[in-house]
């Protein structure tokens, strides 16, 4: 495994104000690093750093030289007034419409073409935004908040297919992420950051650790590990047991 | 028909060429205040044009250019939402731009006919200048179409897939400062936003692609200065708002038809 992409100790600020203090991070090739932290604790920005989007303040970025990066960021902002299909929208890239084709049909929206973007829902965007990001055959995607607005049930099926995504590319993933439940099972490292990294590491010895737990509570950690237990069993079955075991195993909790 | 009439029409045709595709990313990036505050800005460079004796023209251009980067400059900054600096500039410099006018004691400066605009009067030598003004910009943009597009359609993607973001956006204004001082003349600084966003905004409703929306606004901006233009000449109303009105009916019409790729299913 070959580091794709790194920051050292790298420190950003904005009218006075630390956004990043002395933030270290590593993705390496078919490896999944996930970035998670409260509101303003600078994931966003780490992330913009990381991918050239402005400069750090201090301390270093480090690319690998074939690094190609798919972005999929947030959400979109095409206004109304502009006629965009999604076909149209995927030939941006200046990729051929069999490669558009596919990489639609492998995220699972190949009915989706004719569409016009400011028509699909949350999870249809993120689907058409991975589509986007696969056609530059990345080694490196990096994901802002990839199931945004996308229901429960949706939301696993989405980090599974970016799993699965990881194993055809052999890529790196580097995700932003708020939830904390899904996200767990499918990550080889969770980076926790708070301004600097709090901790990080495998997401069981992160929800263990001191740090995490006064960022994010006993409550949630509890509803994480629960989690993780829980997701040996979707293998086996499907959506809606999981959603039933999920919310029994929440209660659990809050009777503690 | 008339020389003068000719004229007009050519010189209309040549701005509507480049305000269709421009009017188009008015719409898309939401920059209507920009465009008004930037026209604008046109009149404070008519008034220095004058008071240092430089082509008007050129004064202009430069004038909006400036305040292009000033406000790119002032946006970086984020010390201000961008629509509270561009109301500040906007009103200030028509503003200055009227006062210094006013105080130009033997300069035969005619306000209205910059506010208004002064089709009728434009001269071949105009009309040259707004042609080679227009196909300027009509390159600019072709070469940098598909460019302008991904930035339009997010800026931290385009920059990520290679998009120098910041030369594609600072053409973008300079297109906008070029454009603005060849337009000044068709329906004057008040209403040049209007020329920009009412045959896109109609030209919408019948496109399906950016392309197609780019040409139709252009089309309808034409459609319109012949409308203007027949009203002025026949009923001896005012070229300029007549023009910018021919587009209001052109927008009405197109309201009668269905949306094409939009929101049709739901």
């Amino acid at each position: 495994m070959s580091v794709l992409l790194s920051a050292t100790s790298v420190g950003f600020q904005r009218g006075g104000k630390t956004i990043l203090q002395d933030a270290d991070i590593q993705v390496s090739s078919q490896e999944i690093v996930t970035l998670i932290g409260p509101n303003g604790a600078g994931k966003t920005t780490l992330v913009r750093l990381l991918l050239g989007l402005m400069k750090p303040d201090s301390g270093a970025i480090q690319r690998s030289k074939d690094l190609v990066v798919g972005y999929m960021p947030q959400k979109l902002n095409i206004d109304n007034t502009m006629p965009l299909s999604v076909q149209r929208f995927l030939a941006l890239t200046g990729q051929k419409s069999g490669e558009i084709n596919n990489a639609l049909a492998r995220v699972g929206v190949g009915t989706l073409k004719k569409q016009s973007m400011v028509d699909l829902s949350g999870g249809e965007t993120q689907r058409v935004l991975l589509a986007r990001a696969l056609l530059r055959k990345p080694n490196l995607l990096v994901l802002d908040e990839p199931v945004q607005g996308v229901d429960v049930a949706g939301q696993a099926q989405l980090y599974d297919l970016i799993a699965e995504l990881r194993d055809e590319l052999s890529a790196g993933v580097l995700m932003i992420s708020h939830d904390l439940h899904l996200v767990m099972a499918k990550t080889d490292t969770v980076v926790c950051l708070n301004k600097h990294v709090c901790c990080h590491g495998h997401p069981e010895a992160v929800t263990a650790h001191p740090a995490y737990l006064e960022l994010f509570g006993q409550n949630q950690s509890a509803s994480v590990a629960v989690y993780t237990h829980h997701h040996d069993h979707t293998h086996d079955h499907h959506g809606d047991v999981h959603t039933d075991t999920h919310s029994h195993c929440t209660d659990a909790t809050h009777s503690h | 028909m008339p020389d003068f009439l000719l004229m007009a029409i050519l010189a209309g045709f040549c701005v509507t060429l480049v305000t269709g595709p421009l009017g188009c990313f008015t719409v898309w990036r939401r920059m209507a205040y920009f465009g008004d505050t930037l026209a604008h800005s046109a009149l404070l460079g008519v008034s220095f044009g004058w008071l240092l004796s430089i082509n008007l023209n050129l004064a202009v251009a430069c004038g909006c250019l400036v305040l292009a980067m000033v406000l790119i400059f002032l946006q970086q900054q984020r010390v201000l939402a961008t629509d509270t600096l561009l109301g500040i500039l906007s009103h200030s410099t028509l503003a200055l731009g009227l006062v210094i006018a006013s105080q130009l004691e033997n300069a035969r400066i005619d306000i209205t006919s910059y506010l208004f605009g002064d089709l009728l009067s434009v001269s071949i030598a105009d009309v040259i200048t707004m042609a080679v003004v227009s196909g300027i910009v009509l390159s600019l943009l072709l070469a940098l179409w598909r460019q302008l597009i991904t930035l339009t359609v997010h800026e931290d993607l385009a920059q990520v897939e290679g998009v120098n973001v910041k030369a594609v956006r600072t053409v973008l204004m300079l297109s906008m400062a070029l454009m603005i001082a060849i337009a000044m003349k068709v329906v004057g600084v008040i209403l040049i936003t209007a020329l920009l966003i009412i045959p896109a905004a109609a030209a919408r409703r019948v496109s399906s692609t950016p392309e197609i929306m780019a040409v139709m606004a252009s089309l309808f901006g034409m459609m319109a200065i012949v409308m203007g233009l027949g009203a002025s000449f026949y009923w001896d109303t005012p070229a300029g708002p007549s023009i910018v009105l021919g587009t209001s009916i052109i927008f009405i019409l197109t309201l009668f038809k269905k949306v094409v790729l939009s929101k049709s299913s739901a």
